[in-house]
């Protein structure tokens, strides 16, 4: 097992092994998980706090059924009810969090790393749940893990990720996560939507869905995210569903075996239309769900041990 | 009282030549070069130094009326004659902005009360900066505005630009424009491409700086007005820049120190020091603007010194303020080119000193007989590794905190009087 970070702000700084070790511990969560087994609680007695700047409800319920399911303590703090609201800076809030001496900080904050601005400030381990336009760790690992599950691997794999790019942490992170083992990137969406300078991601990028599919193991579909359109990026919904909505027919052109994924909340209609969705021969919508739980808890689980072993004084021998 | 400064590297960037000898001042002025010294006069071995005449900094913000926690006249006045500028040039993007003759004759006078370095003050183009109604351009002329400029508040609306310039072009006045598309930039902490993609920066194409060139430059030719364009970052906007300048319009361009020697990466983790505005370009661009201020084409470099106190630095890089304090690091920073056989010596006194003391037609910057002894002695190869803290501005924003530098002020003097340093160790 390997895994050597005292944070997990990003996919970028993670080794690929590092990424291994995480699946595959949570791996065993999963499976722990399905069979209702409880896992040991190696969370107990320590406390874990969510940090959200953004409204969540999804990633913030993973997260603390996580955190819960290993033993920790576990403490919501939403923005509204924080003093950022009061005008508060991000490092003081942080510096008023470090003082009740947490071992668990998941934050989600809406510019780009903000997360690594806090992590810098405290004693505890912090954990990216979302940050701006830059990173979302374990949404990507959740992802990573449902591939292996569903193609039996995690590498030497087609994957297209397909909307807007420009606005996602979630295809960053899955950019960094599918390069570092070893997988053949493509990103497909409307020029407006995809960020300048893709091209030097080491990815092919399309703005033809039929071409961009074409023969692809997977095919992860973006929430377009209407709230950070400040301008208009794109002419009409009916229009973007028709020319990069996930319907049948586009779908057709990928490999017969490809699945579906989708980070969630959908927009049915706009992205993804909401037979193939539901079809449980393609999606895995629902299973990137259970994984995401999952993957939370290992990477609770190995950033704890971490922890631990940096607080432990080294015994002196007599 | 004489004085002889000898054995010196005297840098001419009027003839463009460095020789050994020594300096002869008098009365506040350079009375001869090169020559020796009467017996008599006092005398200070320059050990070999080099000896240029004194930085002349345009776009300096001291932070007076308004936020003098940031940065007063006189700890302005410290750190320029530390860094060897012997001439600040002040902008008008305080609180309230330099914008009526009685808030500059305010500056004015703090500036001659609490600072030995030479002050001159820029005042606003337009009234509270906010691009609507021109300021009393003849009246602030006459209070000693050396020229007129919004600073980084673009002047959106064309036709109030284009009255303002017209105006101030009977009266000989020097409008200094920020060429930049405010459109594309609104929002923007980083220059559109690789990097910025993958640090989810909100960023802005380069483009957008030479679409504000283009539309300044169209300006210049309708109204014939005198044009300094405060920072050219961008390589794409040199080739309108040279056109402007081979069809014989009366316009000149800077550069801040910050865009030829750092470039987009050196923000690595999200490090605010190193959010300057324009953002930070990339290498590419930082080469294409060394090579234009070695060919000339780009006249100035100056620090845009812009001090920051600690608390608007503290935030998510898009939430934090812009700019970059420093008076004190020019020179050593500039000092970086020549080191690496980039630019020469009379090459960069020639845009540090000499260009911009042309161009607001100040009598400085020029190493000959009856010039005013506007002087910096400095080695250009002392080591020093920079300590913010050590810092004489009141804010410690610099990108350059525990970088390696070479290059330190041995001696500062203005008017012929010793302003900083002299010993060998100053």
């Amino acid at each position: 097992m390997i895994f050597g970070q005292d944070h997990l702000l990003g996919i970028e700084p993670l080794h690929p092994d590092e990424i291994r070790s995480l699946l595959d511990l949570a791996d065993r969560y999963a499976e722990q998980n399905r069979s209702g087994q409880r896992p040991d609680p190696v969370l107990a007695g320590l406390t874990q706090i969510n940090m959200f700047f953004e409204n969540s409800t999804r990633t913030q319920a993973s997260f603390e059924l996580a955190g819960k399911r290993l033993g920790a303590d576990v403490m919501n703090m939403g923005v509204a009810t924080s003093s950022v609201k009061k005008g508060e800076t991000l490092i003081d809030t942080a510096l008023t969090l470090n003082a009740m001496r947490p071992d668990l900080l998941v934050v989600r904050h809406g510019s780009s790393g903000a997360v690594n601005l806090l992590a810098s400030k405290v004693n505890c381990a912090v954990l990216n749940a979302g940050d701006g336009r830059h990173e979302h760790p374990t949404q990507a690992l959740l992802d990573a893990l449902t591939i292996r599950r569903a193609k039996g691997r995690l590498h030497r794999l087609t994957v297209a990720i397909c909307g807007d790019i420009a606005h996602s942490r979630v295809a960053r992170s899955n950019i960094h996560l599918l390069g570092k083992m070893e997988n053949r990137v493509r990103l497909i969406g409307p020029p407006t939507l995809l960020p300048p300078g893709a091209v030097d991601w080491g990815v092919e990028v399309f703005d033809d869905m039929a071409e961009g599919l074409a023969g692809a193991d997977v095919v992860m579909m973006l929430r377009l995210q209407k709230e950070r359109m400040d301008g208009g990026f794109i002419p009409s919904e009916r229009e973007y569903f028709h020319r990069f909505g996930l319907d049948a027919e586009k779908l057709a052109k990928a490999r017969d075996d490809a699945i579906v994924m989708h980070p969630g909340p959908m927009n049915r209609g706009v992205e993804i239309d909401g037979t193939i969705a539901d079809d449980i021969n393609r999606s895995v919508i629902q299973e990137q769900v259970e994984m995401g739980v999952a993957v939370r808890m290992a990477a609770m689980d190995l950033l704890a041990r971490n922890l631990k072993a940096r607080n432990t004084p080294r015994r002196v021998m007599v | 009282m004489a004085l002889y400064l000898g054995n010196a590297r005297l840098i001419d960037p009027e003839a463009g030549t460095v020789t050994t000898g020594g300096v002869m001042l008098d009365k506040g002025r350079i009375v001869s070069v090169g020559a020796p010294p009467p017996d008599v006069v006092e005398q200070i071995d320059c050990a070999g130094a080099c000896l240029a005449p004194g930085i002349v900094d345009i776009g300096v913000k001291v932070c007076e009326p308004g936020e003098r926690h940031k940065e007063s006249f006189r700890s302005a006045g410290l750190a320029a004659a530390a860094g060897g500028v012997t001439t600040m040039v002040t902008r008008p993007d305080t609180d309230p902005a330099i914008d009526t003759p009685e808030i500059l004759e305010f500056v004015t006078r703090r500036a001659r009360d609490a600072a030995r370095v030479n002050i001159r003050h820029m005042a606003a183009l337009t009234k509270g900066r906010a691009g609507r109604e021109m300021v009393e351009i003849s009246f602030l002329l006459d209070a000693g505005a050396i020229a007129f400029s919004d600073c980084d508040h673009v002047v959106t609306d064309t036709k109030v630009l284009t009255r303002a310039m017209t105006y101030a072009r009977s009266l000989g006045a020097l409008v200094i424009g920020h060429p930049q598309e405010p459109g594309l930039s609104l929002g923007a902490a980083a220059t559109a491409g690789k990097f910025a993609s993958l640090k989810g920066l909100p960023h802005v194409s380069p483009m957008a700086e030479r679409i504000g060139l283009d539309r300044d430059i169209g300006l210049v030719e309708m109204t014939g007005v005198r044009y300094h364009a405060d920072q050219i970052t961008t390589a794409r906007a040199l080739p309108p820049l040279a056109r402007a300048k081979a069809n014989g319009l009366d316009v000149t361009a800077g550069v801040s120190i910050h865009h030829l020697t750092l470039n987009e990466f050196d923000v690595g983790d999200y490090r605010t020091f190193f959010k300057v505005k324009p953002p930070l370009r990339s290498e590419d661009d930082r080469k294409a603007m060394v090579e234009a201020v070695a060919d000339g084409l780009i006249d100035v470099i100056s620090s845009m010194h812009t001090p920051q106190d600690e608390e608007s630095k503290r935030l998510p890089f898009d939430e934090a303020a812009s700019g970059a304090v420093a008076l004190e690091t020019l020179l050593p920073a500039a000092l970086r080119l020549f080191h690496s056989g980039e630019l020469t010596l009379p090459q960069l006194f020639r845009a540090l000193s000499l260009n911009p003391a042309r161009r607001l037609g100040l009598d400085a910057g020029r190493l000959a007989p009856g010039a005013p002894a506007d002087l910096v002695v400095f080695d250009p190869d002392a080591p020093f590794v920079l300590d913010r803290f050590a810092l004489r501005s009141k804010s410690k924003n610099t990108p350059f905190d525990g970088a390696r530098m070479q290059g330190k002020v041995r001696m500062t003097l203005v008017a012929g009087e010793i302003v900083h340093g002299m010993t060998a160790d100053a």
